[in-house]
């Protein structure tokens, strides 16, 4: 399956970005290959408003079902739960070793956002 | 003609000098309290609120029968008030605009339009002198939009005067926009001066002819002064840091009420606009 990691740079070994959808960029991860894919976030990185619900649905859009990150907000919560995608945060370290957190199974999924909305 | 009573900085006295103005000409006038996040005209100029009406903005309202999900809807917000997933159309409605972008571009007619209520409109009167202000609903973020539906309720026939937000963002500027002239209400503090002149600089960008009515004129230093005569920034009024002035504003009285000497002050600050609009009117017109 795929899960969607925000990171500071383009390597499984690159720090996660605790921001969702301000992260440069988002590692979209097969955890049973360890392929991945880089997506550069970084049009949404300065969007305007709603950076949040644009990376909810991109990452939904490369067939992640699982996000993988540090703080949800209330939009890209909603966006990412209408689209069946189930969120893990509080994600710190290595993209390498959160995916490794999760296929131990070592995670807790979200209920909520939580972070509050930008202005 | 409208006048726009504007500050950069809070609290520097828009709100007084607007009622005095308005309370000094009396007949003729229309007092609109666009500070629609903290309205408080009210306070001092009393009107009798005739009547209060809800105002709403346009957002859209998706029909799922007709959505091929297609996404030009969600291309061309550019507030992202739109998100389409899978077989999902979400709509955040506190994020729109109001442009109707996504209404025109939908090939299948999807789109209509329902409302995001704005807040409240009040209408009233003070004898001759008309009141409208605007409420902004609690939880509303976005001002720009009531705002200008109480300029829209403003009667033409009549002297607007606009008593503005602070601040130099979204907001003033459309407490400015298409305003005859701004009047910037400032102190003479460095705070007053560092945000007197951002907001110089936005109603420049306007092309707006304005003046200074310069507050509690004996404190601070004389920065705003200097800067005011570099700029050729015209100073229309002073007053003073009188103790008297702010005992009454304490009670909610008004200057022109309490001091009547005041009276005529802001009827020349008044003639003192009209002439500076009269002679860029001429000079637009010898341009031509």
């Amino acid at each position: 399956m795929k899960v969607a990691v925000t990171s500071k740079g383009t390597l499984l070994d690159s720090e996660v970005d605790p921001r969702f959808g301000r992260a440069p960029y988002i590692l979209i991860v097969d955890t049973d290959t360890w392929a991945f894919e880089v997506v550069d976030n970084g049009n949404n990185a300065n969007a305007f408003k709603g950076a949040g619900i644009q990376a909810a649905t991109m990452v939904s859009d490369k067939g992640a079902t699982v996000l993988m990150t540090g703080y949800c907000g209330p939009k890209a919560f909603e966006t990412l739960e209408a689209a069946g995608v189930k969120v893990i945060d509080d994600i710190t370290g290595k993209v390498r070793d959160a995916i490794k957190a999760f296929k131990e199974g070592k995670v807790t999924y979200a209920a909520a956002a939580n972070k509050e909305a930008h202005w | 003609m409208i006048i726009s009573v504007a500050s950069g900085k809070g609290g520097t006295g828009k709100t007084t000098v607007s009622v005095n103005m308005a309370l000094a000409l009396g007949t003729g006038v229309e007092l609109l309290d666009c500070d629609v996040e903290e309205p408080n005209a009210h306070l001092f100029l009393k009107p009798v609120i005739e009547r209060s009406e809800r105002v709403e903005t346009p957002v859209p309202l998706v029909d799922l029968t007709k959505c091929t999900f297609c996404r030009k809807c969600s291309a061309i917000c550019r507030f992202n008030a739109l998100a389409v997933v899978g077989e999902k159309v979400l709509v955040f409605q506190e994020l729109c605009h109001s442009c109707g972008g996504c209404m025109l571009v939908c090939p299948e007619g999807a789109i209509t339009e329902t409302g995001r209520e704005l807040g409240t409109l009040n209408f009233g009167a003070r004898e001759s002198i008309g009141f409208i202000n605007g409420q902004l609903r609690v939880g509303e973020a976005m001002s720009p939009p009531l705002i200008k539906q109480v300029r829209a309720a403003a009667d033409p026939k009549r002297l607007t005067i606009i008593d503005a937000p602070p601040g130099t963002s979204c907001p003033v500027i459309a407490a400015m926009n298409g305003a005859d002239f701004v009047l910037m209400v400032t102190e003479p503090t460095p705070f007053g001066l560092h945000d007197l002149k951002l907001a110089v600089e936005a109603v420049r960008l306007l092309g707006i002819p304005a003046g200074l009515v310069v507050n509690r004129a004996d404190i601070g230093d004389r920065e705003v002064f200097e800067y005011a005569k570099r700029e050729h920034l015209p100073i229309l009024l002073t007053i003073p840091f009188d103790r008297r002035i702010a005992q009454a504003y304490s009670r909610g009285k008004n200057i022109v009420e309490e001091f009547p000497e005041w009276r005529e002050r802001f009827v020349a600050l008044y003639h003192d606009i009209e002439a500076i609009i009269t002679a860029k009117g001429k000079a637009v017109s010898c341009a031509k």
